[in-house]
């Protein structure tokens, strides 16, 4: 962070609208709207998938069909017309892309516009991108350097094509075809995303990462992530995501699941910033995600997110601690403003002995959103001196907004500790003062205070990210308090 | 250095500053006194500009410069420093990211270059010495945890920073040790030059042993009623106030 100085913040600032709010103008391939049988064969059929993946889509589609959309978030939003909306939107393209050199300009510009970097020798610190947009993989870059370690790290359509026997292993361990409604809808219209796998001992050397983005209006997206960290191995993932400014509503309905065996550690990051709708209330993306991971023995899950964007977000990042001695965690900043609304934790299921938890959640709330923290801390039986330690803490910018903490709490092994700290404060009219006693304007000053209440988290993103997070959580909060 | 004419002031609707006058020149350090209640920190508070209070008459001319009219950060940014009584605390954003972003802010503000992350902290080392506060205090978050004698080693550390023209010290020594008070004044008359000018609030003579004061004002009702040299706190510290309130029944 020693290049980002203040200066820096300050130019940024003077862009405050969402500036990710602009349409990529490129042809797209978008199937008429709709949800079908025929659909779901339809995209299947565009993907060239195996019959077993198409049946797992069928039979997701069918039981999706009975299921009832969950009430009990403490959102409200009107129920999106699944026949309204395209399922499957690609950017048009000759061919697969051979090389960057073959990527639509358009697209590149796209990138850039996005600072979304794919020239490889042009990039100083090692991350690995795969850009998603609309329904398809664009493009994927350290491939081969990522290779010559055994690492795959492609979009989920090339897995299924290229390694089926690993996607056919792990997909849908982690969270059931028919876990929840939305889930339920991602198996029976999922497009792509990344896979990600890391060989047994291998510590990946630099970042991987997705960005996805929404361009086609209309649609929806509906991603995978599957990622795979074999025994002893380590990586760190990001993930980005961002959305043109429209006036309806579109659907994101996302699965991520994440696999540590024995002694391996993930990372997983998220700057979420879908575009949250305007000053009204009118638009913005719809965000139901399921993210789950499992730990085997002595291995580690760590959930980061910073949650900025979305009208209604409805996602917890969860670990099921299943091996002795495994570690969750899951940190946490989300921020609502104007009406955005936010229903967001996570679930740590101990099952193994010695294992351990933290959940560490700041809420952010303006205007006249609402934010709420939902978690799930879960002993079983055969956890002994399991251990969790939950902190909540919620930041009120206005007197309109509101903060909820719904903290669950099931222990049924007495050896378990178990503690929770929960906080919820006003950003003092005193702070503030004080800082323009100092000769620190206002907007400078919310950004000191916002960015000083959420370092906990920051913290534990990788640098670059952090930087960029730090700007969102600034620009987010322009102008907000009253 | 700064002139105040017939300021009235009120909150809630309740006057507490009833026609004040006080002109402060450079060089001069002025002590400002009295009882409970009698509008002193109210005074600091309107200088500074707090939102909570609204002006209903006077004018405060700061170096020439309509102070009323300008916003609490530019009050700042033209050289008036507050230390508080109360500091506040910041979880999380260190002492010296704060400072760098208000000297870099005060720097702007004038045209002037940011300070080089060498240059400051060569200040920082400096200036936190001049106070006796712990280095380490100036990497952890503002005010976070400080004891009350270390919050107000801080504010006169940050002042130090600042480099002020007009310090206002709002009941500094409330709360401290009489190392701490010692340490406190020490870092005040270091930073004492023919041109800057400090006003100090305080209840109690005791500050004044350490920081001698050119004048003493005696506030009451929120006018000032009384002023004269240093022995005039001594003689409150004698008498109590109860000689002004009987003097000045109807203010």
């Amino acid at each position: 962070m020693a290049n980002y100085t203040e200066e820096n913040l300050a130019e940024e600032l003077e862009n405050q609208e969402y500036k990710f709010g602009f349409v990529t103008p490129i042809d797209s391939d978008t199937i008429p709207i709709g949800l079908s049988e025929d659909v779901i064969r339809l995209i299947s059929n565009k993907k060239e998938e195996p019959l077993w993946l198409l049946e797992h889509r069928l039979h997701a589609y069918n039981v999706w069909k009975t299921m009832e959309e969950p009430k009990w978030a403490h959102v409200k939003y009107k129920k999106p017309d699944f026949q309204n909306i395209a399922y499957y939107s690609a950017p048009k393209q000759s061919k697969k892309y051979e090389s960057w050199d073959d990527v639509d300009p358009e697209m590149k510009a796209t990138m850039a516009k996005l600072g979304i970097s794919m020239e490889e020798q042009q990039r100083l610190t090692g991350v690995a991108v795969d850009f998603v947009m609309d329904s398809v993989s664009v493009a994927t870059s350290f491939k081969e350097k990522l290779g010559e370690l055994g690492i795959i790290f492609c979009s989920f359509s090339e897995a299924v094509q290229n390694h089926p026997d690993l996607v056919r292993k792990y997909m849908g361990t982690v969270i059931p075809t028919t876990d929840n409604y939305y889930a339920a809808l991602n198996n029976a219209v999922f497009t792509d995303g990344s896979f990600c796998y890391i060989p047994k001992g291998v510590r990946c050397p630099m970042e991987l990462s997705t960005y996805f983005r929404i361009n086609a209006g209309g649609t929806g997206q509906f991603e995978r992530t599957l990622v795979v960290a074999d025994e002893g191995s380590y990586v760190s993932y990001l993930e980005g995501c961002t959305a043109p400014q429209r006036d309806e509503n579109q659907l994101h309905a996302a699965v991520v699941e994440l696999i540590a065996l024995d002694n391996a550690e993930i990372k997983y990051s998220t700057v979420q910033n879908w575009y949250p709708g305007d000053k009204n209330g009118l638009g913005g993306i719809f965000n139901f995600v399921t993210k789950r991971g499992i730990c085997h023995t002595n291995s580690k899950i760590s959930w980061t997110q910073v949650e900025t964007g979305s009208a209604v977000t409805w996602k917890y990042p969860s670990c099921i601690l299943k091996g002795d001695h495994s570690i969750g965690e899951f940190y946490s900043v989300a921020v609502t403003n104007n009406y955005q609304q936010a229903d967001t934790g996570t679930k740590m299921i101990h099952l193994g002995k010695n294992t351990k938890s933290t959940i560490i959640s700041k809420g952010i709330s303006a205007g006249k959103s609402q934010n709420s923290y939902r978690g799930l801390v879960q002993i079983h039986k055969s956890a002994k001196n399991a251990r969790n330690f939950s902190q909540c803490d919620s930041l009120l910018m206005s007197s309109e907004c509101g903060a909820h903490t719904f903290p669950y709490i099931e222990c049924k092994n007495s050896t378990a500790k178990i503690e929770h700290e929960a906080t919820t404060s006003k950003i003092g009219e005193d702070q503030l003062f004080y800082c323009k006693q100092r000769g620190i304007g206002e907007e400078k000053a919310i950004g000191l205070i916002v960015n000083g209440y959420c370092k906990e988290v920051l913290n534990q993103l990788p640098m670059e990210f952090a930087v960029e997070a730090q700007k969102l959580l600034t620009i987010s909060l322009e102008g907000s308090v009253g | 250095m700064i002139t105040i004419k017939n300021l009235h002031a009120s909150i809630d609707g309740k006057e507490i500053l009833r026609g004040l006058n006080l002109t402060v020149n450079a060089g001069e350090v002025h002590a400002i006194m009295g009882p409970n209640g009698a509008g002193k920190s109210t005074l600091a508070s309107v200088l500074a500009g707090r939102d909570a209070y609204e002006i209903t008459a006077g004018e405060v001319i700061f170096e020439g410069t309509d102070l009323l009219s300008l916003s609490t950060e530019d009050r700042a940014r033209e050289g008036l420093f507050l230390a508080f009584q109360y500091p506040v605390e910041i979880p999380g954003v260190s002492n010296v990211n704060f400072l760098r972003t208000a000297i870099n802010e005060i720097r702007a503000y004038k045209g002037e270059e940011s300070l080089s992350a060498k240059d400051f902290m060569s200040l920082v080392r400096e200036k936190s010495a001049l106070v006796e506060l712990d280095s380490k205090l100036a990497s952890r978050s503002v005010n976070e945890g400080f004891s009350g004698g270390e919050k107000k080693r801080n504010e006169i550390f940050q002042m130090a920073m600042l480099a002020p023209k007009l310090a206002i010290l709002d009941e500094t020594d409330s709360g401290l040790d009489i190392d701490a008070l010692r340490i406190v004044a020490k870092g005040v008359n270091q930073l004492k030059s023919p041109e800057n000018a400090a006003i100090v609030i305080t209840h109690y003579q005791r500050l004044l042993d350490y920081i001698v004061p050119d004048f003493v004002h005696v506030l009451y009702k929120g006018q000032i009623v009384k002023t004269g040299g240093k022995e005039l706190a001594l003689e409150l510290e004698e008498k109590g106030y109860d000689w002004i309130k009987d003097a000045h029944p109807t203010v």
